[in-house]
């Protein structure tokens, strides 16, 4: 089973024990390193630094990064319109998370979000999730929507953000020898997340033509691997679209949606959800639903997050690194 | 490197992983010999079941969504019954039908919304922003 799944909570260990306490949470997995060929997955900081020291100058903090290869940043479930003590202030952690990827001292090709732009789909919050994404230092700005984003249908999504893409705001483009494919899996969900028909016929023509060695990123909103059933966390026609994607060599997804980081390597391809910029939600099973989670006192921007991403050539796949908005 | 404080967090993620192993340490209850640690879809206490089967459907017509739930789950109405939700819920709530004959819009905590039924049949509905609640309404034959 070790080759299946890797999990681990963004938490530190105050969080964790506060969430063990209000929802009685038992088990959690404390601190983990995860090997396997050519993926190497470690945390350094906070709970699970000192487990992680054997693998830090490799994993950590990008220091060692190439300063080659095409680099991009995703953002994801900034959830505009939120109130709740979760986040008082989600346009406040929205506008440090994009002051963070303008801080950086590389500009990324470009950034995506991975969908819950908003809370509740309203054109006054896309319009201001728009606006905010123009203030982005980087030539390209990729959106997907999230079911937050489709909460009466995509049409209000798609008017503010639907240029440029195919069916309910799908996409594909090639970049810096990579190929990525940004889906909408989250349209007429009634359980799971969904693909549908027309989105994956799209997804079978789209790399058809392409070379085995291509690199494959894919950008969808709720993950593509079943993380947890019951919380409608998983997507059911995601393996129709992997099995599309069997032959090539390197397969990313990247996916928002749960709100905490969270990887599984799975054969040739490589799952992976970020963090929010809004709230954090409980780790799967350890809550009655997937409600908020409202921290303590100046603990919220810990959890909170942005995720660089850097190819790092042929063979050698992506490199992840899930910055805490400071 | 940009001057953050706070720690990070790194995956390298290679091209081929067709093995792997799993180094788990800590103090934890959760070990590498324990599932939590080696699957993700397992890794909690949690219901057997994937999905609450609906209850047996009782005769109302008022349905409170409360808990990530609709409550009753099911009820039976006779045609012409105004069905009113009421989302008690911090979060936001739909109340939308399966087939999408009827969408409320995201209800915010006290909101009610109604729906009138007029043909019998039966009506699945769910919550737009959490599709794993589910509801139903039989409408009766009168």
């Amino acid at each position: 089973m070790a080759e299946r799944v890797d999990v681990m909570a963004h938490l530190d260990e105050a969080q964790r024990a506060l969430v063990d306490r209000e929802v009685g949470r038992r088990g959690f997995l404390k601190c983990a390193t995860w090997v396997g060929a050519g993926t190497i997955w470690t945390v350094s900081g906070g709970l699970v630094a000192a487990c992680g020291t054997a693998l830090t100058g490799q994993g950590a903090g990008g220091a060692t990064s190439a300063p080659t290869g095409l680099y991009f940043v995703q953002i994801s479930d900034s959830h505009i319109g939120f109130q709740g003590a979760a986040n008082p202030d989600v346009l406040g952690s929205f506008t440090k998370a994009i002051a963070q990827v303008n801080a950086l001292p590389q500009r990324p090709a470009f950034v995506v979000h991975t969908g819950d732009l908003t809370h509740t789909s309203t054109p006054e919050q896309f319009n201001t999730v728009k606006e905010l994404l123009a203030t982005l230092k980087t030539p390209q700005v990729t959106v997907l929507p999230g079911e937050h984003d489709t909460v009466m249908g995509p049409k209000p999504y798609l008017d503010v953000f639907g240029a440029g893409t195919q069916g309910d705001g799908w996409s594909s483009f090639d970049l810096g020898g990579i190929h990525f494919l940004s889906l909408n899996n989250v349209v007429d969900i009634t359980n799971l997340g969904h693909l549908g028909t027309a989105q994956l016929e799209f997804i079978q023509k789209d790399v058809a033509n392409l070379k085995p060695d291509t690199p494959i990123v894919v950008f969808a909103h709720i993950p593509l691997w079943t993380i947890y059933e019951r919380w409608g966390w998983g997507t059911d026609d995601a393996a129709q679209a992997l099995s599309y994607l069997k032959r090539f060599a390197s397969v990313t997804v990247l996916n928002g949606h749960i709100h905490q980081i969270m990887s599984k390597v799975e054969g040739n391809v490589t799952f992976s959800t970020t963090t929010t910029t809004a709230y954090p939600l409980p780790a799967p099973g350890t809550a009655p639903a997937p409600a908020p989670v409202t921290l303590p006192a100046g603990k919220l921007h810990d959890v909170l997050g942005i995720r660089e991403v850097r190819y790092r050539g042929a063979g050698r796949g992506l490199r992840l690194t899930d910055d805490h908005i400071a | 490197m940009p001057p953050l404080p706070s720690p990070r967090l790194a995956l390298l993620a290679g091209a081929i992983a067709a093995t792997t192993t799993l180094a788990a340490c800590g103090t934890s209850a959760a070990t590498a010999s324990n599932p939590a640690a080696s699957s993700s879809t397992s890794t909690m206490p949690m219901p057997t079941t994937t999905s609450t089967p609906l209850a047996a459907p009782v005769a109302a017509d008022h349905v409170a969504v409360q808990g990530f739930a609709f409550g009753p789950a099911a009820i039976t109405v006779k045609p012409g019954t105004t069905v009113t939700w009421t989302q008690q819920d911090e979060d936001q709530h739909t109340v939308t039908a399966n087939d999408g004959s009827f969408t409320s819009a995201a209800l915010v905590t006290g909101a009610t919304y109604t729906h009138t039924f007029t043909a019998p049949g039966t009506y699945a509905y769910h919550c737009s922003i959490h599709p794993f609640m589910h509801g139903t309404v039989v409408v009766t034959n009168g």
